[in-house]
């Protein structure tokens, strides 16, 4: 095959790549050195005046970047623990096993953003009916009106949420495990406790560590929960990055101030997922 | 004589009989209009079934279903059937009805020939809007003149009016008019039991009546319905709590900020003590209600969960429609005023009862100016504000159409839809007496208005949420408004404001 023909097949894919990723990406940047906003739609050129704004003058950025990792930590935790138990549990001969497997894959199903509008609708403090049935105890927790619960509720929704992709991939790495250690085991009259952990859990390790850095990429952009339910509130006590840059770029349409916020995240969560990534590999897979 | 008189009559049946006719005809179609018929206009049913616009599409970009959404898709469908044309309506959340015009605004494209919005993008939306031609402004004799100022700039009309707002006060009449719960609460209290003068009164008798069953329906109710989330519109109810203290007569030259100065007003006292009266409302509004929306507020008290409310036109109509657990059980009010308010010039508070409108911005929709089809963007405009729609939709509380039209604050208009006539006479005075106000808040209409607005709903909510003070909440807002003028420009937005400031000394 002639040498050149091998790019123009690549072309289309490279097009493609070009369009909805690099592009963006750059164009990102030069809107980042540009003060365009309502007022001024201007690609005009500012230097660095947004990049020293956002690290000098706004606090509220890095209250909701810190938020949004205390969210995200607790969620893709929550996820891998409730995922892996439930994975561990099916992949077992139990009764039913089938209808368990698709029970708990159908919270990823559903459409997030309507799934939150119901769980807003469960957790009304007057109207919903969680706490029509705690008021029986005499309990009427604030779910959305206290900072700290309203916190709990956005962890409760995602982790319903999400804890099927967790238990997905989970099952997937169990069910592809060799069978010969799990035999060795038994023959040396290993307990299930010692089984799980000196076994199935570092033969895990690879899988779960994947399925953590893919959870955790994914929380880290959440966005449709807080919107729905919270607001950001209340107060800001929700607040998180994505949150808090819909509202600069498309609430108050400081577009150039917008693009600087996205950049900077971008990068923060480049170097911070890099770093979990080989913090998980050296403890979950050390020898 | 005879011949005479027969002639007369002939005519006279003639004249009524086709008019009986004329309204039958549109309204047998058209059932919407069913209450009036068509009535007689430039953008009339009959008027525009002339049209032909066979052939061409109109896009409209409007609000979710049902607030201004519903009623844009009906008008939508009217028109179609009248002229021929087709209408593609495309439905938009409310905090996204800005950036989803602005983005192709900002890229010099049209996507949509109407666009929908509320009425304090106007500063930054009407350089990509087409004025609206006079032949359209010389009809509106009807619009009142606060909603004919609202929908233009520096005399100049962007906006075809299509729906007027103003907050004020709706009250329980079932309870505040009952001699028992009057003669309870002078037991209890020691005071009177009325419409709210002050907004002290107003948390005083909502604090009384929250947490119990006042109404006997097994459930117990609460003080206040307010919209407290933090989104695009709970800074509108602060401002309407603010306005009492802190909009001076005495003191011309802004509510926002020292015209002359631009300085930041928001943290003075006045402000700081209706938000300090706003975080004691926490007390007293539902469980949950910390994180009332629009809609929330409007299930709420239209629902009769709560004795007050204070917002949009809305909650009120909606507890006035016959399947309201509350119909005729409601009152209107003026927002309530202030025993003191502040006076910026002297640094001290001026004694004395104070009371200040707030004539909040309302739903808005113009034409863009790289529109096509202007003409039938225009034409679709008025026929959607007509006087038989106009009739009808203001009568529907869910469609968010509320009055702008003089006729519309006489007392019949309602009766007409089975309002009780005290609570209409009421109803059209308030709105009235509002009109008749020379001691009002407009919007805050100038470049950045979102980033002034979102900046205050930050700080508001951070006191309500118990994370700062009033006065670190509001201070922190005046320090957040400062860098903002730093950004826009003090000039840029000192020129815009001074148009709202000669509304709101009445030198326009």
């Amino acid at each position: 095959m002639n040498f050149k023909h091998k790019y123009v097949f690549l072309l289309p894919g490279l097009i493609v790549l070009i369009g909805i990723l690099i592009f963006p990406v750059i164009f990102t940047v030069r809107l980042s050195l540009s003060g365009w906003n309502s007022f001024n739609p201007e690609l005009d050129f500012v230097g660095i005046k947004n990049y020293i704004r956002l690290f000098t003058e706004d606090p509220r950025f890095w209250q909701s970047f810190f938020r949004l990792s205390f969210l995200a930590v607790t969620t893709v935790f929550l996820q891998y623990v409730i995922g892996f138990a439930l994975a561990h549990m099916v992949w077992k001969d139990i009764k039913f096993k089938r209808f368990f497997r698709v029970l708990f894959l159908i919270p990823m199903m559903t459409t997030p953003v309507i799934m939150t509008v119901i769980w807003r609708t469960f957790f009304h403090e007057s109207l919903g009916p969680l706490n029509d049935f705690l008021g029986l105890f005499g309990l009427q927790p604030q779910w959305l009106s206290s900072p700290g619960l309203a916190k709990v509720s956005i962890i409760v929704v995602e982790v319903w949420q999400w804890t099927s992709f967790m238990f997905l991939l989970m099952l997937a790495g169990l069910l592809s495990l060799p069978k010969e250690p799990f035999l060795a085991a038994a023959i040396d009259g290993a307990s299930p406790f010692k089984k799980f952990i000196y076994v199935t859990f570092p033969l895990m390790a690879p899988i779960s560590i994947g399925a953590i850095i893919i959870r955790l990429i994914e929380a880290s952009k959440i966005m449709d929960t807080v919107f729905v339910l919270t607001s950001g509130g209340p107060g800001t006590s929700t607040e998180t990055s994505s949150f808090y840059i819909f509202i600069k770029g498309l609430r108050e349409f400081q577009m150039g101030y917008a693009a600087t916020m996205s950049f900077t995240y971008l990068i923060i969560m480049i170097i911070s997922l890099t770093i979990i990534a080989k913090v998980l590999t050296k403890v979950l897979m050390r020898e | 004589m005879k011949l005479k008189t027969l002639v007369s009559t002939l005519v006279s049946v003639f004249l009524i009989g086709s008019q009986v006719a004329y309204a039958d005809k549109w309204s047998d179609q058209f059932p919407h209009i069913a209450g009036t018929g068509d009535v007689p206009g430039m953008c009339s049913y009959e008027e525009t079934s002339k049209k032909d616009y066979s052939g061409r599409t109109l896009t409209i970009n409007t609000h979710a279903i049902p607030v201004m959404g519903e009623p844009t898709a009906l008008h939508a469908e009217q028109f179609e059937k009248l002229t021929g044309a087709k209408v593609e309506v495309t439905h938009t959340p409310a905090g996204d009805l800005y950036s989803k015009a602005m983005v192709p605004f900002q890229a010099g494209q049209a996507p949509y020939d109407i666009v929908f919005g509320f009425s304090n993008f106007i500063n930054e939306w009407k350089r990509y809007l087409a004025p609206v031609p006079q032949k359209y402004v010389d009809q509106m004799d009807g619009v009142s003149a606060s909603h004919m100022a609202i929908a233009s700039w520096d005399g100049v009309m962007y906006q075809y009016p299509v729906d007027g707002d103003r907050h004020y006060l709706k009250y329980r009449k079932d309870v505040i008019d009952n001699p028992e719960m009057q003669a309870k609460y002078k037991a209890d209290t020691g005071k009177e039991l009325r419409v709210p003068q002050t907004w002290k009164e107003y948390g005083e008798m909502a604090a009384y009546f929250n947490g119990w069953d006042w109404d006997g329906d097994g459930e117990p109710e609460y003080g206040s319905a307010e919209v407290m989330k933090k989104d695009d519109l709970m800074y509108a109810a602060f401002y309407s709590r603010s306005a009492a203290y802190s909009k001076n007569p005495s003191t011309p030259g802004g509510f926002f900020f020292d015209l002359d100065t631009m300085e930041p007003l928001i943290n003075n006292p006045g402000f700081v003590e209706a938000l300090g009266d706003w975080v004691e409302a926490v007390k007293y509004v539902p469980p949950g209600g910390i994180n009332f929306g629009l809609g929330d507020e409007i299930a709420s008290f239209g629902g009769g969960q709560t004795l007050f409310s204070f917002s949009w036109d809305d909650a009120f109509v909606a507890a006035m429609q016959d399947d309201s657990p509350i119909k005729d059980q409601v009152g209107a009010a003026q927002l309530p005023g202030a025993d003191h308010v502040w006076n910026r010039e002297t640094n001290s508070w001026d004694e004395g009862f104070n009371q200040a409108p707030y004539f909040v911005w309302g739903w808005a929709v113009g034409v863009a100016e790289k529109s096509k089809n202007q003409d039938m963007a225009f034409d679709y405009l008025c026929f959607f504000a007509n006087g038989a729609n106009h009739q009808a939709d203001i009568g529907i509380g869910r469609f968010g159409v509320n009055p702008f039209m003089e006729e519309d604050f006489k007392a019949d208009v309602w009766t007409a839809i089975g309002w009780d006539k005290g609570v209409a006479e009421e109803y059209v005075k308030t709105l009235a007496d509002m009109e008749d106000s020379k001691n009002r808040v407009f919007p805050l209409r100038v470049p950045g208005t979102f980033q002034f607005n979102s900046a205050l709903a930050t700080g508001a909510a951070k006191a309500l949420a118990g994370q700062l003070s009033p006065q670190e909440a509001l201070d922190e807002v005046a320090t957040e408004w400062k860098a903002i003028l730093e950004r826009v420009g003090a000039d840029n937005v000192r020129e815009a404001y001074a148009v709202g400031v000669k509304m709101e000394d009445n030198q326009l």
